[in-house]
């Protein structure tokens, strides 16, 4: 492993808020005083040299085909099995789950990553017009209400045994935790509050210096 | 914060406040609506006319469709009044895509914006593909729970639709002509009047600025706003006569946050394929390999034909100038 200081989180820039994630990395490290560097990462080869990773928001069908060339599939299963952290906001969350399908289409073709242990429902609030903000607990990045951004989002209907719950919409699950794996039916990139990609730079730098 | 809610008006009739499972929340605000337009980024829209173009399109990678009666070729050679989709096709389409589903209504057709949020669509394209119900005005968009996208060709009109609640910004272009030269015009003036306002709010200017409002018809807080972001405060689109997958990354590489097809696809005689390396060009678009690549996945003999973007009979673009 190389000494460098400075910590390495790529977006995946296939499709969706790319931007609106480098910009909350950005925010979380000036918070933090952290060394991070963020960059959009769309080849295999960049995928093998970051510390962290986040999977934006945006249409989980297109992200996912596009990841399925290039052999990008693979590569991003075996790093995050090796423990890289990886946060994935509304479809990166469906692109991690283990099965996702459709309010009203039912099962699809989508080829998912898989790691994250848990059964996803896309669209289960609805279409845009069901979109909603609601203020949420999310205890892991402190207390204070989190504003949770939902925009055509998904909701997690089965998790598996070593999946914690960390985040709640009245009776739906709308956040896990799985060792290095954070998934979020919200969009926390969009909220004005750094804290939830704090909580994830840190997990980065807590994996760097395991590493080192 | 990522998306400026400059312009946007909180206690909008748009915007449903309840109460479900003893919890607050709130529909319809400008930070949803931006914000489902900011989720289309990078992606293709891709037009159809029936349920199975809308899951060609969603197979090939489209990011979501957009529901017509014709397309934009097809109107052109039809003449006569086009209006909305029949809603029988819209909901078909619903029932059988996952995608966001889009749909047109005419400028200024309020009852048919509001039939199209009923139906359920995800955004309404306020369209100057179709003909205009009002000449005077566009509808006050800041009414309905459902984002709109509206056309425009330079920074006035991209203003002017802003601020009446457009959620999403596309270039005309010149729709059904298979000529990308329209679209690459409006995204070029655009952005050449948004380096204007932006090196005067360097220079602190502020006069400018506000002359610039003035000549525009729009608010001195949007241009100070555009300048200072050096962008337009919505996700920006191209649209209007893309045809190949290299014309999707040139309108990419120009700036655009993804890119509408109208019948460069479906009017094409290699619409799957297309439909696909459309989709590649844009992901990859400062990637000339891999642009290559998707041209190569298409035949330039099976392309849309195309019109002659000076001798038309129906500029669509002109459509809709109203301040």
């Amino acid at each position: 492993m190389s000494k460098k200081s400075s910590v390495a989180i790529g977006v995946l820039g296939f499709q969706g808020d790319i931007e609106e994630n480098v910009a909350a990395v950005k925010q979380a490290a000036k918070e933090m005083k952290a060394s991070a560097t963020v960059q959009l990462v769309r080849y295999p080869e960049e995928m093998e040299k970051m510390d962290g990773l986040i999977l934006p928001g945006g249409e989980s069908t297109v992200q996912s085909s596009l990841a399925a060339i290039q052999q990008s599939l693979p590569v991003l299963k075996k790093r995050i099995a090796e423990g890289m952290p990886v946060l994935g906001t509304c479809a990166g969350m469906i692109m991690l789950s283990r099965r996702a399908y459709d309010r009203v289409v039912g099962d699809t073709k989508q080829k998912m990553i898989g790691n994250l242990d848990i059964v996803v429902e896309r669209n289960a609030f609805g279409r845009q017009n069901d979109s909603f903000e609601a203020d949420l607990d999310i205890g892991i990045v402190g207390k204070g209400k989190f504003k949770g951004i939902f925009i055509r989002a998904p909701a997690v209907s089965e998790v598996g045994k070593d999946v914690e719950v960390i985040a709640k919409h009245g009776s739906k699950i709308v956040a896990v935790k799985q060792k290095n794996i954070i998934g979020t039916a919200f969009h926390p990139e969009l909220a004005d509050d750094a804290r939830m990609h704090k909580y994830f730079l840190k997990m980065v730098l807590d994996y760097r210096k395991g590493k080192a | 914060m990522t998306i400026s809610l400059v312009a946007s008006e909180p206690d909008a009739k748009g915007v449903k406040v309840e109460n479900a499972e003893s919890v607050r929340t709130v529909r319809g605000t400008t930070l949803l609506k931006r914000g489902f337009a900011h989720m289309q980024k990078h992606g293709v829209v891709m037009d159809v006319t029936s349920v199975e173009q809308a899951q060609i399109a969603e197979e090939a990678g489209a990011v979501a469709v957009m529901v017509l009666d014709k397309l934009p070729y097809d109107v052109r050679k039809a003449g006569g009044v086009a209006r909305t989709a029949s809603i029988k096709v819209i909901e078909e389409i619903m029932d059988a895509v996952t995608i966001p589903i889009m749909a047109k209504c005419r400028i200024g057709h309020i009852d048919e914006a509001r039939v199209l949020q009923v139906t359920g669509v995800d955004m309404i394209d306020e369209s100057e593909v179709l003909t205009p119900a009002d000449e005077e005005r566009h509808i006050w968009k800041w009414d309905f729970t459902t984002p709109f996208v509206n056309g425009a060709r330079n920074l006035g009109e991209a203003l002017r639709r802003i601020e009446e609640g457009a959620a999403m910004i596309r270039t005309k272009g010149e729709p059904g002509t298979g000529n990308v030269a329209e679209a690459v015009t409006h995204i070029r003036m655009v952005n050449n009047e948004i380096r204007r306002i932006r090196s005067h709010y360097q220079d602190g200017d502020k006069q400018e600025l506000m002359k610039a409002a003035r000549e525009m018809k729009v608010s001195y807080a949007i241009v100070e706003e555009t300048a200072k972001l050096g962008r337009l405060p919505v996700v920006n689109f191209a649209a209007g006569g893309i045809t190949t997958p290299a014309d999707a990354a040139f309108l990419m590489n120009l700036g655009c946050d993804g890119v509408f097809v109208g019948s460069g696809i479906f009017k094409s005689e290699d619409p799957a394929q297309r439909a696909r390396a459309v989709v590649l060009a844009t992901t990859f678009y400062d990637d000339p390999k891999v642009v290559r690549d998707a041209q190569k996945m298409v035949d330039e003999k099976k392309s849309l034909l195309g019109l002659d973007t000076k001798n038309l009979e129906l500029r669509m673009q002109e459509r809709g100038q109203s301040a």
